[in-house]
This record gives structure tokens, C-alpha cells and sequence, in this order.
């Protein structure tokens, strides 16, 4: 286990989350500098392979990281928080006597990580004692020197403080403006420089950038007791600070506006405080079958858990049974070449090249260039994601790259890539759709949501909700929860905007194993019909 | 760097204080040694152990505050974190809502150290493994578990004569247990100071026991049902109802335990009136450190619900200075009070029920009722005249622990849970119209 230190964030979200935070407190100026030369990582990165060879091990990677996070937390008038971190080190991972080993330092000499390969190798050593199986690692060639830097305009960490706390307060101010009780926004800003090295003949240097700018915004009416809270409707990018140029091409005006490759902080603040006061009018929902319009930033977030999660391979061999659970999507399910997962509209597919995206790498934790692949074909269960020592369970030759560790300091291990459903090859417009309802709910935005441990119940709520008649929006309701089955849910899908409407929502800390990692994912869509659907009303009276 | 005695961590913690520049400064030292041992599919995935001591500084001007920490104890380190706390407390903006340090404080003295986790070695370690996957293997089931211990210290100090030491060991061992036909799943948990009351042998038998018996489950109707919930079941409401305990919150009108027409709910009567819960860092059985981490305000004995009466709520300092009201830190442990049945007596006095063993994604629906939902899991069973009959399919659930702390029927001997990153002693609770609202396929 590692102690961590975590941040309590109180009002993102009801009963606060707990972010963990790795390495140093620094000064702003520090997280703007570029760390360590290349040449200095791969000579490192050497005596790390070279030790390690001779201690005995069969493969071995290293990787020098260097993880940067700076988040700035306001409510109303108020800065809450400023947080620099920074944390540099190195882990180191071999394979001896067929077994994995895995030892880190952040003592970078040649002695310090001379030291901690051999260590790894000596992990190893003992652990073959308990092992069954010898490790099976997919072969990938070496692709020698090369690097990767998330394609960003203006990174983020190098924007003065002071801008962004005064940015942050501009939108409160315009929340408050606008009839807002409270409001509390944020800035996360995560950076890691990675060098990557391995036995196969890789030194690959990689500099990833990642935003998340989430607010929420909260309405209160003494006189009756009630509130409403509506946060914002951004997604987590992987991209620098120019995702807060809010710019007008970016825009989805529809019933509510959305925010495709950049984001309006301010516009959205002042629209959420409108809505929020709304929504302390709204009508409550009659419970009942709905046909269901989810909007990216929504619908995110269900293929997250009902697909993305079901997938991961570790998850199906059983290897995350105590903590995060198993999977419904059994390999017989997938050798049967039958299962069928989603209506035949419904494709998706895992991609780390996307633009944007959280899960863009060149390379993932164990020197597998970025790619895409189909997960779902037309409705049928088609493909996992798979690490290198575990795609050979699949009899597939080449690993998915799909691993990943959150600091040097971790063993990295299967993390879930992008996860995306292809819209809709004709094209098909959110009124369109809207207007071929007879009884349904148009959901926005990202709300609550939990399914069980082998992904098949699930319930979710919103941040908005309208509900339609006869083809025709007829005003917003509360108290919406949708409730279904993962197989039904998916086949019960009838259709899909174009890709005029594709955008890509996310989560930015995404817990998994023990002791508990976290990872950062997108998820793309247009918007989509569901049908049927079980909607529950969520009001409830205390005595 | 181990464990540091009260001394020698004063002595640190007094020289970095000398170093200060600014009108206020604070330090704390936290440091210790952490170990794991992780297993899937019966047998050892990963295990590692983890050392590290780190000083913490804060400097104050004013209203300004800046943090900085390091990991390096000489005396130009000691310094240089001093002057990267004072550079930074300069360029940040004020804080309207920053609070003096605090002067001297007493602390509650606890005893919260045990020799036989502060001694643990990875053979121990991989001793617990290999009797849960023994267990396991007996009965032809699949084990997968987890085991962390930790030695740890923390003293903190500041420039106003505040100063406070505490040691404290735990482990935290949980277990689940499948069937190879994947029809059956059960769990179990010890959370611990002392590692020699730790059996992983003995608790996970109880979960190849659960994971045996939970095969074939027959689907009932959702709908309202009289529960029983294991005290790792009902800690995971509890603990949701616990961290929105807040007056500020409550005061802004933001809260389930905000009063109509403003203020809170302090007073009221608002849940069963056997319904007991307080927090106090000294109880022997879930010893806590005794002073909050966000400001060292003292962790005393604070009743949060008594008579089923609201007693208290957590407020912070600025917040107690603008409502004239008591500061009361967010505790760190927590202790319902139980009756003296076992879960099997409570079983035995039940006409018609459901026995839950746990329960899992517990997440906020609306927090004007602190509705959640979430799902039961790893052992739910059907009870009927006294007995358990047989098992049944998951249910997800949505209720408030507000409408189910109304409902209560009995509680149970309280044990010892992990919860939310502390620890807490929870009794069995058997609850009233426990509303079940769809099932779930999961096993």
C-alpha cells in the first residue's frame, strides 16, 4: 500500500469525492519547467536494463516518470485551494524465473535505480516460489528512440496562477449574477513526462497533458426548503488550456447548449444558475416506461459502466473479484461469436489515438503504440482489452495497449482505453430523433450513478431533464432515474445521430485495483434513442 | 526512516519552526511503514511494502497561506521547505476564510500501537494469503483478497505552543470467495489494531461458507422487505448519511439536515429513538488519532445522534465564528451503539426477512433526502421463522438511511468495520420496509 494523501472536495458532486494525491508540494514556477533531459533518462534507463539482465531477469521496463497536478478549487467569492504537486521517480518491472517483479526508487543515480533493478529481479525470485503459470508476455518490437506529446496549444501549467484564479471567480461572479445561491468551481490540470524503456530496444519519451474543469452550480429556496444543484456540462479533455477559448464553432445549441472541443465557462455558469432555479419548479416525473434521448455528455458515462468496465479482460479472468468485481461478458459469451450485446446499430470501438481524448498516448505503460480496435460489432460481443501478458488468453498475438500506472511508483496494469459507440453512417439530428418520440425524457449531463459488480443492473441520473410528448419538448422535469440491464438496455438502442453530433464526455479519476489506482478515460457518442425504458422517481419525503 | 519517537519528531518539528519568517507557521510529520499482499484465482499477484516519512509546512502572512512538504530531514531541507512554504504563502491570493492557528491544546491520550503489527514480516503476510487460499481450495472455491497494514506516526506543531504526538498500527484484511460454477460469491472483512487478533484463516472461512450457500438463488419480487444488514452492509449507508454531516452545509440550506424557512436541525428528533452514534478517539476498540488533520483542532467524545435526537453536526472553525456556535471537527472513527444479539439471534426472532451481507456502489440519488441507491452483494439471503431458507438473487435498493434509522426493529452486537478510510464499530441493524427496487443478475 502507499499512503496517500487525499483532498476532500465537499460540494463537487453530493457527499464530496476524495481525490488521492501522489509527490511534493512545489512552487507554480517548478510545474512549468520541463524536468529531465532525454539523454539523462535513457543513460538511467540502462544501468536500470543492463542490472536488471544481469540479476537474472528474462524482460525488463523502466519507467522514469516525472507527475505534475495543479488544482485550483473556488466557491463563490473565494479561492479554497491551491494545489501543486509534483513527484519524480522511477519503477521498475521484470519478468525472472517467469514471474513478475516489480521494485521503484526515486533515487535517480545510477546506483539508486542500479539498486532497485536488482531488487525487482530478487521480487520476482520469491514470488516464482507461489507461481502456477510462467508469465506470457505478447511479443512487441522495439521502436528505439521516439517520442509523443499530447497535441496541445498552450499548456496549461504554464498560465499564471493568477489568471486562473481570476478566471474561476469571473465565473462564479456570472453564476452568483445570475440567481445562483452557491457555487463551487475547479481546475485540474495533470501532467505526466514519462520515459519508457524496455528490454525489446524501446526508450520512448512521452509529455501527456489532461484538463478537467467541473462546477457545480446550487439553487436554494428557503421558503420552501428545497434545492437544486446543476453542474456544469464540460467533459475532461486531453488537451492544454485552450479548451477554456469556449469557442463559438464549438457550440451545440439545442434544448440546452453543449460544448464539443472547447468550453464556455462562463456561459455555461450563468445558464446553470437559470436552470438550477428551474428546476426548483419543475415537475416531478410520473414514473414509467420512457423512450430515452441521452445526450455525449450523459451517455459518457453509461458506456463507461456498462461497457467499458465489462470488457477489461482482468476483470473477466477474475482478477479484480475482491474489489471492483467481475464481468457478465464471460469468454464463452465471446467464443460463441453470437452474444449479442446491443441492437445491430449499436458498434463501438476502443481508440487511444483520438484527439482530445483522455486516453490519447503515442505508447501505452509497456511500449504498445496507440490503436483502435472493435470491441462490438453490430451488436455482437467481438473483442476485450488486453495487456501484453494477458491477450495470448484470447489467442490474439498482439497486446490491445492497454496498461497504464498512475505514477512511477505503481505497477502498471490493465486500465480501460477510450471507449466510444460509432454514430450513425446517414445522417440523423438530435430534432429529428427528438421529433419521432411520442413519450420520452431527453437526459443532459452526468448525475448519479451506480451498477453492480458484474455490470448488468444499472441506475443513472441526469443534470437535466425534458420531457417529450408527441415529438415536441414540452418542459423540464425532476426526479429522474432510469434503471435497466446492460443487454437490454444496449438492445433496446433504435438509433444514433450522425457524427455531426459525436462528442466525447470522460471521467478523470477512475478508481481500479487495490491498492486503488486511478485513471483518466473518454468516451465518444452521438446522441441516442433508447427505447422502453424504466424511469423511477426519485422524490422522497422526510417525516 | 522508521517510526519516530515523540522526541525525536519534536525535535525536528522545533528546529523547522525556528526557521520561520513569517508571523504564524505549522509543521506536520506523518511517516511509517505500509505492507500489502494482494491474491486472484488462488494464488499471489502482487505484495510490496512501502517506507516513507514527510514534513509538512505551512506559513502564514495574514490571510495568506502557502504549503509546502518535503522528505529530506537536514537542516538546509528543514529550511528549504520553510522558505518554499513562505515564497508561496506570498503569491497566493488571501483567504477570506482563514483562521489563526491555534495556541497549546491537551490532546486525548490513546493507545492505539500494537506490537504484533508494528512487528509483521512478509511471511505473516503470505501466511494469510495461503490459509485464505487453503480455505478456499478445500472446498473447491476460488479466492481472491487483499491485506494492508500499516505502523505509522504523526506529530504536529506550530509557532503558537502547539504540539502532538500519535503512533497507531492497523490491517485491514477482505476476502471474496467464488464458486467455479460462478453461481455463488461470499465475503468477508477484519479490520484490526492488533494483527494478532487477525485470523485470515477464520474469516475467510466465512466467506467460502457464504459462497457455497448463496448457489442457485431464487429471485424474489422487489419491493419493500424487512432487512437484516450485516454491519459491513449497513456501514456503507451510514457512512454516506456521516460525511454530509455538515452545519454549514445545513445552515446554507444545501442539506438533509437543513431546517425549513433556515438554520439546521440541531434538536430535533429525527430518527428512531434507540438510535445512538457518537465518535470519541479514545474507544478502545477503534482508537483514532486525536486531532483533526485539516487544522489539529482536539478529537474529543461527540455524540452525533442521541435518544435518535440530533446532537451535533461538524463545523468548521470560520464557520463557528460566523454562527456563534461550537467548532466540532469531522470525527475520525465512529460508534453506534448496539444491543447484545449475535446476527444469527437476530435472524432467529425474524417472522420474514432478507439477510444482506453487503452492500456495494452506494451513490447520492437526492441529497434533500440523502436518497441512495446501490446494490446488495456476496451473500443475500431469505429468511423465514427464525431461519435462513435460501438464497436470492441481488437487489438493488434505494432508500434513505434517514427513513431507514426510522425504521428500525433491532440492533445487533456492534464489530468492528472498515469505513471510508477509518474505523468504526457498527452493530447489525434489522430495519423495516427496506425498499428493494430491481434485481439484479449478479453474482
Amino acid at each position: 500500500m502507499k499512503r496517500r494523501k487525499f483532498l476532500k472536495l465537499a460540494g463537487v458532486g453530493a457527499g464530496g469525492i476524495l481525490l488521492p494525491l501522489q509527490g511534493m508540494a512545489v512552487s507554480t514556477q517548478q510545474l512549468a519547467t520541463s524536468g529531465m533531459d532525454v539523454k539523462q533518462k535513457k543513460l538511467l534507463a540502462d544501468v536500470a536494463l543492463s542490472a536488471a539482465r544481469k540479476a537474472g531477469a528474462s524482460y525488463t521496463d523502466v519507467r522514469i516518470g516525472r507527475y505534475l497536478n495543479q488544482f485550483v478549487l473556488t466557491r463563490e467569492t473565494n479561492v479554497e485551494n491551491i494545489v501543486n504537486t509534483e513527484s519524480l521517480g522511477a519503477g521498475i518491472r521484470v519478468i525472472a524465473n517467469g514471474t513478475w517483479g516489480f521494485s521503484a526508487t526515486n533515487e535517480l543515480t545510477a546506483d539508486g535505480i542500479a539498486k532497485a533493478a536488482r531488487q525487482a529481479v530478487a521480487v520476482a525470485k520469491s514470488n516464482a516460489k507461489h507461481q502456477t503459470k510462467p508469465v506470457q508476455l505478447a511479443p512487441e518490437k522495439g521502436v528505439g528512440e521516439t517520442s509523443w506529446r499530447t497535441p496541445i496549444k498552450q499548456n496549461a501549467f504554464a498560465i499564471p496562477i493568477g489568471e486562473k484564479v481570476d478566471y474561476l471567480l469571473e465565473v462564479n461572479n456570472n453564476a452568483l449574477k445570475a440567481g445562483a445561491s452557491f457555487i463551487n468551481s475547479s481546475l485540474y490540470l495533470v501532467n505526466e513526462q514519462k520515459y519508457f524503456a524496455s528490454s525489446d530496444g524501446s526508450y520512448i519519451d512521452q509529455d501527456i497533458h489532461r484538463l478537467w474543469a467541473p462546477m457545480q452550480v446550487t439553487a436554494v429556496d428557503k421558503k420552501t426548503g428545497l434545492f437544486k444543484t446543476r453542474n456544469g456540462l464540460s467533459s475532461p479533455v486531453g488537451r492544454g488550456y485552450e479548451y477554456l477559448d469556449g469557442r463559438e464553432e464549438d457550440k451545440l445549441h439545442g434544448q440546452t447548449t453543449l460544448y464539443n472541443n472547447s468550453y464556455d465557462m462562463v456561459e455555461d455558469a450563468i445558464l446553470a444558475a437559470e436552470q438550477a432555479k428551474e428546476k426548483l419548479s419543475a415537475k416531478s416525473i410520473d414514473p414509467g416506461k420512457y423512450d430515452l434521448i441521452l445526450e455525449p455528455s450523459h451517455l459518457a458515462l453509461t458506456i463507461h459502466e456498462s461497457v467499458g468496465h465489462p470488457l477489461e479482460l482482468d476483470r473477466v479472468l477474475g482478477y479484480e473479484a475482491n474489489y471492483a468485481g467481475t464481468s457478465f461478458a464471460t469468454l464463452d459469451k465471446w467464443r460463441s461469436k453470437k452474444f449479442r450485446y446491443g441492437s445491430n446499430k449499436v458498434n463501438f470501438f476502443a481508440d487511444r489515438t483520438q484527439p482530445g481524448s483522455l486516453g490519447a498516448v503515442g505508447y501505452d505503460d509497456e511500449g504498445v503504440a496507440a490503436k483502435r480496435w472493435d470491441l462490438v460489432k453490430e451488436g455482437i460481443l467481438v473483442n476485450y482489452q488486453a495487456t501484453r501478458d494477458q491477450v495470448h488468453m484470447l489467442n490474439q498475438p498482439a497486446s490491445h495497449g492497454c496498461c497504464y500506472a498512475d505514477s512511477w511508483s505503481n505497477v502498471q496494469f490493465q486500465r480501460m482505453p477510450n471507449v466510444s459507440l460509432a454514430p450513425n453512417t446517414e445522417k440523423y439530428s438530435v430534432k429529428t430523433m427528438i421529433s419521432d418520440v411520442e413519450k420520452g425524457i431527453y437526459i443532459a449531463g452526468r448525475g448519479s450513478y451506480s451498477i453492480d459488480q458484474q455490470r448488468y443492473n444499472f441506475q443513472f441520473g441526469g443534470q437535466l431533464f425534458y420531457e417529450i410528448k408527441n415529438g415536441e419538448i414540452i418542459g423540464q422535469v425532476e426526479d429522474v432515474a432510469y434503471q435497466s440491464n446492460t443487454q437490454e438496455f444496449w438492445n433496446s438502442c433504435t438509433a444514433i445521430c450522425d457524427s455531426s453530433d459525436f462528442q466525447l464526455g470522460g471521467t478523470f479519476f477512475d478508481g481500479k485495483g487495490q491498492p486503488s489506482q486511478v485513471s483518466a478515460v473518454s468516451h465518444g457518442s452521438a446522441t441516442s434513442r433508447f427505447d422502453n425504458i424504466n424511469v423511477i422517481n426519485t422524490r422522497r419525503k422526510l417525516s | 526512516m522508521a517510526i519516530l519517537s515523540r522526541s525525536e519528531a519534536r525535535r525536528i518539528l522545533d528546529k523547522t519552526l525556528k526557521y520561520s519568517r513569517a508571523k504564524e507557521a505549522s509543521a506536520q510529520l506523518t511517516g511509517g511503514e505500509t505492507g500489502n499482499i494482494r491474491f486472484a484465482r488462488n494464488s499471489v499477484s502482487t505484495s510490496g511494502v512501502v517506507n516513507n516519512t514527510e514534513l509538512m509546512v505551512e506559513a502564514r502572512f495574514g490571510k495568506k497561506s502557502g504549503i509546502a512538504t518535503i522528505n529530506e530531514f537536514s537542516d538546509d531541507a528543514l529550511e528549504k521547505v520553510m522558505r518554499r512554504a513562505e515564497e508561496l504563502a506570498k503569491l497566493s491570493p488571501d483567504n477570506p476564510e482563514a483562521m489563526p492557528l491555534l495556541g497549546e491544546q491537551k490532546y486525548t491520550s490513546v493507545n492505539g500501537f500494537a506490537k504484533a503489527t508494528a512487528t509483521i514480516t512478509p511471511d505473516e503476510r503470505a501466511k494469510a494469503a495461503a490459509d485464505s487460499i487453503a480455505a478456499a481450495k478445500k472446498k473447491k472455491v476460488t479466492a481472491a483478497g487483499y491485506l494492508e497494514d500499516a505502523r505509522t506516526f504523526a506529530a504536529v506543531a506550530n509557532t503558537k505552543g502547539l504540539f502532538g504526538y500519535h503512533a497507531s498500527t492497523s490491517a485491514n484484511f477482505t476476502v471474496t470467495m467464488r464458486t467455479e460454477n460462478g453461481l455463488g460469491s461470499g465475503w468477508a472483512q477484519s479490520d484490526v489494531t492488533d494483527f494478532a487478533a487477525m485470523h485470515a484463516g477464520t474469516t475467510s472461512q466465512t466467506a467460502v461458507n457464504k459462497a457455497v450457500e448463496s448457489q442457485k438463488a431464487r429471485a424474489l419480487e422487489p419491493g419493500k422487505y424487512t432487512v437484516i444488514l450485516e454491519p459491513s452492509a449497513a456501514s456503507g449507508l451510514l457512512a454516506f448519511m456521516m460525511g454530509n454531516y455538515s452545519a454549514r452545509s445545513a445552515d446554507e440550506g444545501r442539506s438533509f439536515m437543513s431546517k425549513k424557512g433556515g438554520g439546521n436541525r440541531i434538536g430535533e428528533k429525527l430518527f428512531d429513538k434507540r438510535v445512538h452514534i457518537y465518535s470519541d478517539p479514545a474507544d478502545t476498540n477503534v482508537p483514532a488519532q486525536p486531532w483533526a488533520n485539516s487544522d489539529f483542532m482536539p478529537q474529543q467524545r461527540t455524540d452525533w445522534i442521541e435518544n435518535g435526537v440530533v446532537k451535533n453536526l461538524t463545523r468548521s472553525r470560520y464557520w463557528a465564528s460566523q454562527t456563534k456556535a461550537k467548532a466540532i471537527p469531522e470525527p475520525n472513527n465512529l460508534i453506534m451503539i448496539g444491543g447484545d444479539k449475535s446476527t444469527a439471534e437476530l435472524i432467529k426472532s425474524t417472522r420474514r426477512g432478507i439477510l444482506v451481507t453487503r452492500t456495494w456502489y452506494i451513490r447520492m440519488v437526492d441529497p434533500q433526502s440523502l436518497l441512495l441507491t446501490g446494490l446488495t452483494r456476496d451473500g443475500t439471503f431469505y429468511v423465514e421463522n427464525g431461519q435462513v431458507k435460501y438464497p436470492i438473487k441481488n437487489f438493488r435498493f434505494n432508500e434513505s438511511p434517514i427513513i431507514m434509522l426510522n425504521n428500525l426493529e433491532e440492533l445487533g452486537r456492534p464489530e468492528r468495520v472498515g469505513m471510508w478510510g477509518f474505523s468504526a464499530m457498527i452493530p447489525a441493524l434489522k430495519v423495516r420496509d427496506f425498499t428493494f427496487s430491481s434485481l439484479s443478475d449478479a453474482v
